[in-house]
């Protein structure tokens, strides 16, 4: 196991440089003069104010000295300053992080609770009303847009309803438990949607295919009891691919916070991406898209890391 | 497609009522996105009636906020959602596609760097991906097309390289090598006959993400932009007014939760019939 993470903390490094490249060469792209896109189309420049500014970003070095220098004070956490606000881009992140990633794990857990047990339920009681339930829920959670489902949650509680927004600000759970939940209960929701439908979709179809094997027919031979056999026999081994969809999943929380958290005025790290395009704040845009593919890449291999815990049967040396 | 897999997918619809739902939502769609003209009774872009009427009369579906006839956008809507597709998902096909072929071909150097170019992509979430691409490109439908043709190219890289792989390893491939058969040859008639089911599939399940990709990106405003018809648009404008005119956010979003529904049932029916190993058990 110590051989297999360090090996995959070796291939770490690679993924993580070429995310990096990725991103630096992608805020490259931006079309027509740099400076002249950060400043917005009211500043006039003389060549000499051009060529200061040009220094001052770094922008007069050849693209590889850029990009190591870049790297160099990525390195020391330093993700450059908004150029709307002159706030250091990590201190913003930091600032926005909590309520994204309150919002991922609410979705995340919803999505569990809900999805998993009718998963299970659907797996044992196959061609039941449960399981047709189930197959429907799955069909519409996958095909019902999250910004749609977030809009019509927002009309059927204003209009019909006649709920009224909870305070103009996030409140922090710690702080004001009550106007959090409230404020978070639709995006929540929202966001948990499509989610529902995939865990559900892979906890049937891997709890179908574990209940098949052997030794669960073995175990109900010697007499186990049918909650034991899922509890102790069958959840362990159904969770494996459950947990790799979940791992895969955390892309989509993070996605699908961005249109979440604009309609409904979080100001998470989605938020931030999304009014760093808005405003053509390229640093902030570049460190929140950085930071979310690392974090990214950390959950997939920590939830590689666990398949080892629920399955002892596989080995990775 | 062989006849026998034409066969398994006609016998998968007569069996399976949702593949049959799946073909006739998708019929529906590329009915009215061939046939707008025809179909729309009004110019999508023309303001031809009083702001926010309810559905009846002479606007099936209501106008919107500038008096534009709600079920004419959403049909010429149709129209944008079927180009996304076809191009964005054309593009990820050629490029993933060739960069798959290339890896599974080729072999070493060549497949050590797409595989890590392919991890690289696969380590961003998608929409996050496609938003930071169109963002910083500029908002317009054909950026938006390029970003998720880009995004989406590592999944057909992949979906390639495999069978490219074990078919270029088949002794009848040294044989048609050892002939003298040159690499277009062995690629048009052996390698992609026999990877074409994966890659059906995934055009079809990749085709719903696509639209479900410009629909979000038009929603943000870095999609197709007004006054052109996107569903996503659509949705986008009538959300200051749902209160008053709900009928401007319900029908554009039922399109596309219809339209990637019966892609999606499609996509299901066709992995069944193509390539029974993708499936899952009675999932």
């Amino acid at each position: 196991m110590s051989r297999y993470l360090l090996r995959r903390l070796g291939l770490l490094v690679p993924t993580l440089l070429g995310i990096s490249v990725l991103v630096f060469v992608l805020m490259r792209l931006i079309p027509g003069d740099v400076v002249q896109v950060m400043l917005g189309t009211e500043a006039q420049l003389g060549p000499e104010q051009r060529q200061t500014l040009y220094r001052l970003f770094g922008l007069d070095a050849p693209l590889h000295v850029q990009y190591l220098r870049w790297l160099g004070d990525l390195l020391r956490g330093d993700l450059g300053v908004s150029l709307r606000t002159a706030e250091p881009v990590t201190a913003v992140i930091a600032g926005r992080l909590p309520i994204t990633l309150e919002l991922a794990i609410l979705a995340a857990l919803l999505s569990w609770v809900l999805a998993v047990p009718l998963g299970v339920v659907a797996a044992v009681r196959r061609h039941g009303v449960l399981d047709a339930l189930a197959h429907l829920v799955g069909l519409v959670g996958l095909s019902v847009p999250n910004f749609w489902l977030a809009t019509m949650l927002l009309l059927v509680t204003s209009l019909y309803l006649r709920w009224q927004p909870a305070g103009v600000e996030w409140a922090s759970p710690l702080r004001d438990p009550l106007t959090n939940a409230q404020q978070m209960l639709l995006p929540v929701l929202s966001l948990s949607g499509a989610l529902v439908a995939v865990v559900m979709r892979m906890t049937r179809s891997a709890m179908l295919e574990v209940l098949g094997q052997d030794y669960i027919r073995t175990a109900r031979a010697k007499g186990v009891s049918e909650a034991l056999v899922l509890a102790r026999h069958a959840s362990k081994n159904a969770a494996i691919p459950v947990v790799t969809v979940m791992g895969v999943q955390v892309g989509y929380l993070l996605g699908g916070a961005v249109v979440v958290e604009l309609i409904f005025g979080l100001p998470g790290i989605g938020w931030m991406i999304l009014n760093g395009i808005y405003q053509r704040d390229y640093p902030l845009v570049q460190g929140g898209v950085l930071f979310v593919a690392v974090v990214f890449v950390l959950v997939n291999l920590f939830v590689d890391l666990t398949y080892a815990y629920l399955d002892p049967r596989i080995r990775y040396d | 497609m062989t006849d026998a897999a034409l066969g398994r997918l006609l016998r998968q619809v007569g069996r399976s009522p949702s593949a049959l739902m799946g073909i006739v939502l998708v019929s529906v769609f590329f009915t009215l996105a061939l046939a707008a003209p025809l179909v729309a009774p009004f110019d999508p872009t023309a303001q031809p009636a009083k702001r926010l009427l309810p559905p009846g009369g002479r606007h099936l579906l209501g106008t919107d906020e500038f008096g534009r006839d709600v079920f004419s956008r959403i049909v010429h809507g149709a129209r944008i959602s079927l180009q996304v597709g076809i191009v964005s998902v054309g593009i990820a096909l050629a490029l993933g596609g060739t960069l798959g072929l290339a890896a599974g071909y080729c072999l070493g150097v060549v497949d050590s760097l797409t595989g890590r170019l392919v991890d690289v992509m696969f380590a961003f979430p998608s929409v996050i991906l496609i938003i930071a691409i169109s963002g910083v490109l500029g908002a317009g439908l054909s950026t938006a097309m390029v970003a998720i043709g880009i995004v989406y190219s590592p999944i057909f890289a992949r979906i390639v390289r495999a069978p490219t792989l074990a078919v270029v390893q088949q002794p009848y491939v040294e044989g048609a090598r050892a002939i003298g058969a040159g690499l277009g040859r062995v690629v048009s008639r052996h390698v992609l006959p026999n990877i074409a089911a994966p890659v059906i599939v995934q055009t079809t399940l990749s085709f719903s993400t696509a639209i479900l990709s410009e629909a979000t990106l038009s929603f943000l405003g870095l999609g197709t932009q007004p006054p052109h018809p996107s569903w996503g648009t659509m949705l986008s404008g009538g959300r200051r007014f749902m209160e008053l005119a709900p009928w401007v956010t319900v029908y554009p979003g039922l399109a596309i939760a219809l339209t990637v529904l019966g892609l999606n049932l499609l996509g299901d029916a066709l992995r069944d019939a193509l390539d029974p190993r993708l499936g899952q058990p009675d999932a």
